[in-house]
């Protein structure tokens, strides 16, 4: 269990990194390293199928958004009631962390999950559906309708970009109205 | 239980980064954090010692295998995910285009 | 940058280019029919189905990647995809109730077991990959508009 100790630690020093640095596209680099580090740990954790999913996302996510930070620097200057304004934000974070402890306790213990479901699944996986790979079973077979409703979340964003991209233009001299989508 | 409770760190962090900076690319990136966050909670529940991850081989019989229910959860949270970020940044690109700034405390009028 | 929506990266890139994207889309194929034996499946072969032609976008500029994957042939296969996953689940009324697995189900470790598994990956690989693909495509048109106009 050490190992996943020191890659949490790695994590969490690479989101710090991440959130505090000034220029964009280190911030950016920072957050890839945090992405693929955590699909080192989803591997130690006994979990192929996430972790090629969550390679593979985290590379669009990292072009997408270095498509969007290049050239485009601000120098940020810090507005006044800063110490204020922290101060208040830690003190909540301690808040939550201190609350999250108190509910963390009622949770089995690591290794040892209830899996009154999942033993079914297990059980049942092979002959009933014939399919190897429990996982794609479960969410393929058993669990179909949050696939479905899946692939409707993703429809509606591919819609949500194209009409905020969209650049409807304004009316020129000769009334020329041009739409580029 | 140690675990969890670094877990719980890096989403807070997440929110940090959330509530208290002032460039919209920076806000991105903690929603990113959090939800990374939220991903790795499930999985480490899900997590068996000793086990094995939930694919049956040719040749011998399984009998420990980790959790499989969170796994299939976690594969479309994932992907869900990835259109939230990609929205968001198309968001951003076009207040960029508006307003020629990152900063949040300078877009304030609502007009046009 | 800027040169980079004109004529697209240097020479190196375009020579590595051409020779490992035809290898990216096989394994991306390759990922996603064999989502019931190993581990893979729909959601991550059909986004790296996707990364092969934001690959070629990046290398060659938009002009080439677009003419061999025009937009209104993206939002087709997205669409596509869509219905045949919708239509699969409602060929289930046939026999028996909603999302029902009717095919056979094959010996285990085989190519062709699983009933309706393999079908719906390739349902979900379309959708997912088109998807992604046209999301992209409308970041990157909008950033060369903006770059153009100002």
């Amino acid at each position: 269990m050490l190992d996943l100790h020191l890659l949490l630690i790695a994590m969490i020093l690479g989101a710090i990194i991440a959130i505090e640095v000034k220029d964009l596209l280190s911030s950016v680099v920072a957050l890839g390293a945090v992405g693929l580090i955590l699909s080192i740990v989803f591997l130690i954790l006994k979990a192929p199928d996430v972790a090629i999913t969550q390679l593979v996302v985290e590379i669009l996510a990292l072009i997408i958004l270095i498509r969007a930070t290049l050239n485009k620097d601000l120098p940020f200057s810090t507005s006044g009631r800063w110490l204020l304004n922290t101060s208040i934000t830690v003190c909540f974070i301690i808040v939550l962390l201190f609350v999250g402890y108190k509910c963390l306790q009622d949770l089995p213990k690591f290794g040892y999950p209830i899996m009154r479901v999942a033993e079914t699944y297990l059980k049942e996986g092979l002959p009933k559906t014939g399919a190897v790979n429990i996982v794609a079973s479960v969410i393929l077979d058993y669990r179909a309708f949050d696939t479905l409703g899946e692939a409707t979340v993703l429809f509606t964003a591919v819609i949500g970009v194209m009409a905020v991209v969209r650049r409807i233009g304004r009316k020129k001299e000769n009334e020329e109205v041009e739409e580029e989508d | 239980m140690s675990l969890y409770l670094l877990c719980l760190v890096l989403f807070s962090i997440g929110i940090y980064c959330i509530v208290r900076k002032r460039n919209i690319i920076k806000i991105i990136v903690g929603v990113i954090i959090a939800e990374y966050a939220v991903n790795l909670f499930f999985i480490l529940i899900a997590y068996r010692m000793g086990g094995r991850s939930p694919i049956h081989s040719p040749d011998t019989i399984i009998s420990n295998m980790v959790d499989a229910l969170p796994q299939a959860v976690v594969l479309t949270s994932i992907v869900i995910g990835l259109a939230n970020t990609a929205l968001l940044i198309g968001i951003a690109m076009r207040i960029y285009q508006k307003y020629r700034t990152f900063d949040i405390t300078k877009i304030r009028d609502l007009r046009g | 940058m800027s040169r980079e929506h004109g004529k697209g990266m240097s020479l190196i890139v375009k020579t590595i280019t051409r020779l490992t994207v035809g290898l990216i889309l096989l394994y991306g194929i390759y990922i996603l029919s064999h989502g019931h034996i190993s581990p893979g499946g729909g959601f991550a072969g059909g986004v790296i189905v996707a990364l092969s032609f934001v690959h070629l976008m990046l290398a060659y500029g938009k002009d080439v990647a677009l003419s061999k994957l025009p937009k209104g042939v993206t939002t087709f296969f997205e669409s596509m995809g869509a219905i045949l996953f919708l239509s699969i689940a409602l060929l289930g009324f046939l026999t028996g109730y909603f999302f029902l697995n009717f095919l056979s189900k094959g010996k285990p470790f085989t190519l062709f077991s699983g009933g309706i598994i393999p079908l719906c990956n390739i349902a979900i690989s379309l959708k997912v990959g088109a998807g992604l693909f046209a999301i992209f495509v409308a970041l990157v048109l909008l950033k060369f508009d903006t770059e153009k106009k100002e």
